[in-house]
């Protein structure tokens, strides 16, 4: 039995943070933290989940990176187990630095820990968590691919992803809400605004190169006549890839951070945007490391935000957007949340003509981008391309039955999907909800 | 002969039952005692409704996407799982040692069915074993103890039919017969033969949480 083997076409990727952190490892170390993490840390659901497995290989239909592979068995869930935990357990945990090398390259960047095999096996084993339990060991052992670990560094020392400076975040949403004025007279983005009912929450690319989506947060805020509030100081970052890094100390840290800030300033909920991951970090991983069983403030999902305000009126729409649409239906916030019905209200209210691809809802195929592996960086961009055909095949279909924009209401679904898109020449143009919803919608009197 | 009979009737019987009752229980007490210590927090995520939801919808046929996408082994698996533990429990002879030394009587299969069923059984061993062999996905994680341990579920199955048949040299398949059999109760709680005992466990914690948390089906 091969159980190090690399699959054949893999190319090997050189990754400093791995390279770097495998050579200052020993056998001795590494077994000390698997060990640690095995039995110390975790146990329950690792034990049975390892032992119920009857290796029947029938999540393997499930992962995108196995149908996209051909098959190949390397990338079925249960094999990315075995040439992973199963190998750490059976040997108690004396594995080489070699071995953990591929470990990382393998929980880190194949496997989005979407969550989607857990609904073919029929033990409903939650490969993803298993995953993540092996980046957490990588985590410890100081090996983390580099990109995502400077991303974690970032949240460390500045609360947000991208070494966002304290002065920068207000300057730019006053810069945003100067732009905003232009068009909509007498238009705020309120800062600091105490026992506002909301408080919008982003995340840290949306200030940094993104800065139009808070520009049309705030034109629907407005529109819609909400009582809302951004925070001036940290904490208004919801992102969080130290969740995906392994990193749960420093989970824990961002998350409360981020509640403490919407706590502070009194408001009833937090309203996010478009992002999956982080949704997942606020309402079902940070809060838990925290021990709050739910949010202990309400967290609204934009989605679902938007749900609100077009079935209460709030918003009216002046023509819909003309061109066919088809809706990527983000894990995170349909595994991970249930919001695929809603989503559909909200693209019907807005759009003309919606086109299903498929599979869709709970059993849409995963973006490729997220579970932190599009923060693993350009070295790993093959990894995303080829490891993700079946969505290209599944955008094509949907394609030739004419649809033309594609609507992805996550961020790493959107900047995942855009790669795929351009990488096998699908051209489409690729959405978020706010954006056509901006594009569509009434707005208040120009200035 | 005889003796090795008896020894195999009597106190080994015991023992298997024992070791099966009681290993079950051990297995399911360390599995609750780890979740308590070291993840409590799925004691608060539990809920009963979705659980049996998820497990309700897991026992229907070609109700889960995957199982329709895999027509034959679905048929094979629910067939196999039905015909295994049905036969033994309500097999004449099984049934007549019940009445002989507990006085409990209850309904027995017909012979011709039963030895239709432990035919079924055979035969979808032989199906498992191909798949194994053959399938990529299969073969990559599978190990000799995987194969060791469907021998040991269809030893009692083949061992039975041919002790039944009367082939030559059936007094030892008889013995082979209870052996095997008991082999493969006292393996349950510590093999993979678990799956039988984690399945509601595992089934309804993915349940709870796709149900109760995130408001999306798990099948
Ligand atoms: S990428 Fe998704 S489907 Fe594939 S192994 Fe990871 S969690 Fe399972
Ligand atoms: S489907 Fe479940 S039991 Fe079968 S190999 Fe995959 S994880 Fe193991």
């Amino acid at each position: 039995m091969v159980h190090d083997a690399v699959p054949a076409e893999e190319k090997t990727v050189l990754d400093e943070g791995i390279e770097k952190g495998a050579s200052r490892l020993t056998e001795e170390r590494i077994a000390e933290v698997i060990n640690r993490v095995l039995y110390g840390e975790g146990g329950a659901r690792i034990r049975v989940y390892v032992d119920t497995c009857v290796h029947c290989g029938l999540c393997s239909e499930g992962c995108h990176y196995y149908l996209s592979h051909d098959k190949d068995p390397h990338y079925s869930p249960a094999g990315k187990v075995k040439q992973t935990l199963w190998e750490m357990i059976r040997k108690k945990g004396r594995v080489s630095p070699e071995f953990m090398k591929r470990a990382a390259e393998i929980a880190h960047t194949q496997c989005n820990a979407c969550k989607r095999c857990s609904m073919y096996c029929p033990f409903g084993i939650d490969i993803a968590y298993l995953m993540l339990v092996v980046r957490r060991i990588v985590h410890l052992l100081g090996m983390t691919p580099l990109y995502i670990q400077s991303t974690a560094h970032s949240h460390s020392a500045t609360m947000n992803q991208m070494w966002v400076k304290g002065d920068e975040w207000p300057d730019t949403l006053q810069w945003q809400e100067d732009e905003a004025r232009g068009e909509v007279a007498g238009l705020r983005i309120p800062l600091e605004k105490e026992g506002a009912e909301i408080m919008y929450s982003v995340i840290g690319p949306e200030p940094k190169f993104q800065a139009q989506l808070i520009y049309q947060a705030a034109i629907i805020m407005n529109a819609a006549g909400m009582n809302w509030t951004m925070p001036a100081t940290s904490g208004w970052d919801n992102s969080d890839m130290a969740m995906y890094t392994g990193d749960n100390e420093l989970m824990g840290r961002i998350k409360r951070r981020h509640f403490e800030t919407a706590i502070r300033l009194k408001v009833k909920k937090i309203v996010m945007g478009e992002c999956g991951h982080a949704f997942r970090s606020v309402y079902d991983m940070g809060n838990r490391w925290l021990g709050w069983k739910m949010p202990p403030i309400p967290i609204v999902h934009a989605i679902e935000f938007y749900y609100d305000l077009l079935k209460e009126g709030r918003i009216k729409i002046a023509k819909k957007w003309t061109d066919p649409v088809t809706l990527h239906d983000p894990c995170n916030v349909v595994r991970g949340r249930g919001l695929h019905e809603k989503a559909r209200y909200v693209v019907s209210q807005i759009c003309e003509n919606l086109i299903e691809m498929h599979p869709n809802r709970e059993h849409n195929y995963c973006c490729c981008a997220g579970g932190g592996v599009i923060n693993c960086g350009p070295p790993y961009k093959m990894t995303r391309m080829l490891g993700n055909r079946v969505k290209a095949e599944q955008l094509f279909e949907t394609k030739s039955k004419g649809a033309k924009t594609l609507i992805a209401p996550c961020h790493n679904c959107h900047s995942g999907l855009e790669d795929i898109n351009h990488h096998y020449g699908l051209e489409m143009d690729v959405k978020f909800i706010s954006d056509i919803l901006y594009a569509v919608m009434e707005k208040p009197e120009k200035a | 002969m005889n003796d090795l009979y008896r020894f195999v009737t009597g106190p080994l019987a015991w023992i298997a039952f024992l070791v099966f009752v009681a290993g079950s229980l051990v297995r399911i007490g360390h599995m609750l005692y780890l979740v308590r210590k070291k993840e409590a927090f799925i004691f608060s995520y539990f809920s009963m409704s979705y659980g049996l939801r998820s497990i309700f919808n897991w026992l229907i046929p070609y109700g889960p996407v995957n199982m329709r996408r895999h027509a034959v082994l679905t048929a094979v698996t629910f067939i196999f799982h039905l015909a295994l533990i049905f036969t033994p429990i309500f097999l004449l002879s099984h049934v007549v040692l019940w009445d002989e030394n507990w006085n409990v009587s209850y309904w027995s299969l017909p012979d011709a069915a039963a030895d239709i069923l432990t035919v079924v059984v055979i035969a979808c061993c032989a199906f498992f074993w191909i798949r194994r062999m053959t399938q990529a996905e299969v073969r990559f994680l599978t190990s000799a103890s995987d194969y060791v341990i469907l021998l040991l579920v269809a030893a009692p199955f083949v061992t039975g039919f041919l002790a039944y048949h009367q082939v030559s040299g059936y007094p030892l398949f008889s013995i082979l017969h209870v052996l095997t059999g008991e082999i493969m109760l006292m393996i349950i709680p510590f093999t993979r033969l678990t799956h039988m005992l984690f399945f509601p466990f595992t089934r309804a914690y993915t349940g709870s949480e796709f149900g109760a948390v995130r408001h999306a089906r798990d099948w």
